[in-house]
């Protein structure tokens, strides 16, 4: 579960982000840096979800299998 | 714990007290199984589980495997449905997030400013040439008031300049009798002799 605390800070990181962009209050550097930044941390949040999903897909995919073999057999 | 008995002998070591203790004592399950439906004896009631006959004791026991297995299939549904949940909500978070106003429409808040220049530069347009005609319109004013105290127009109401070389003849002791002077009228000049 490393990945999933590093998913935790990122997307708290993100949405703070969100929130200070569209408060609407920084200066047009500041607010073209945090979407820069912000753009990062999407990617990263983006990727730790997609290898999550594939990861347990199979898994489940895998178990299934599993279990239909213990069916057969009895 | 069975016992295909036949007689009542054959059940009497199943009421002997270090049976019943070892009974007792034991780390596994006992499901007791020893003698006929109607005898009892105090194995019986010392053991986990009593059967009132061999078969029906195996029955017992096989059937406690078929819970655990009903069981453990319960519980790995539920670890499978928990999972597949908890990334659910992570993804449900991030797409939240991103639907935000700051990452769906990043130029919105350039697209703002540069209309608010597009006004300002209308405004400073139409301010000007506003300014111009004002003084355009002054002008016209001036000029027409200019031209209405030129003296070239009073020529036109019927006044003449009376001038002797070039100069204007402001008074009558001015000229002599007999002297020429240059009559300017609007449309030109005349000479005239003094009488």
């Amino acid at each position: 579960m490393k990945e999933e605390a590093n998913f935790e800070e990122t997307i708290k990181n993100l949405e703070q982000i969100a929130n200070e962009l569209e408060k609407d209050d920084l200066n047009l550097d500041e607010s073209v840096a945090k979407f820069e930044q912000g753009m990062k941390l999407s990617k990263i949040c983006n990727d730790i979800l997609e290898n999550a999903e594939k990861r347990i897909s199979i898994l489940i995919k895998k178990d299934d299998g599993v279990d239909e073999e213990n069916f057969n057999v009895e | 714990m069975q016992e295909d008995g036949g007689s009542l002998e054959d059940l009497w070591p199943f009421n002997e007290e270090i049976v019943a203790r070892a009974i007792f004592e034991s780390k596994l399950p006992i499901i007791s199984a020893v003698g006929h439906e109607t005898d009892f004896t105090i194995a019986d009631f010392v053991a986990d589980l009593r059967a009132p006959t061999p078969s029906a004791a195996a029955e017992l026991a096989v059937s406690d495997v078929e819970e655990l297995k009903l069981k453990l299939l319960g519980y790995n549904n539920r670890l499978k449905l928990a999972l597949k949940k908890k990334v659910e909500l992570m993804r449900l978070r991030y797409e939240k997030c991103m639907a935000s106003r700051a990452f769906k429409d990043p130029l919105q808040r350039i697209n703002e400013q540069y209309i608010r220049i597009d006004m300002m530069v209308k405004s400073l347009q139409h301010n000007i040439i506003n300014k111009y005609k004002d003084r355009k319109n002054e002008m016209i004013t001036l000029v027409s008031k200019l031209d209405s105290l030129s003296p070239l127009k009073t020529l036109t109401r019927g006044y003449c300049i009376a001038q002797i070389d070039g100069k204007a003849v402001k008074s009558i002791n001015d000229v002599k009798k007999d002297e020429e002077v240059d009559l300017r009228f609007i449309d030109g000049k005349k000479k005239a002799k003094i009488l």
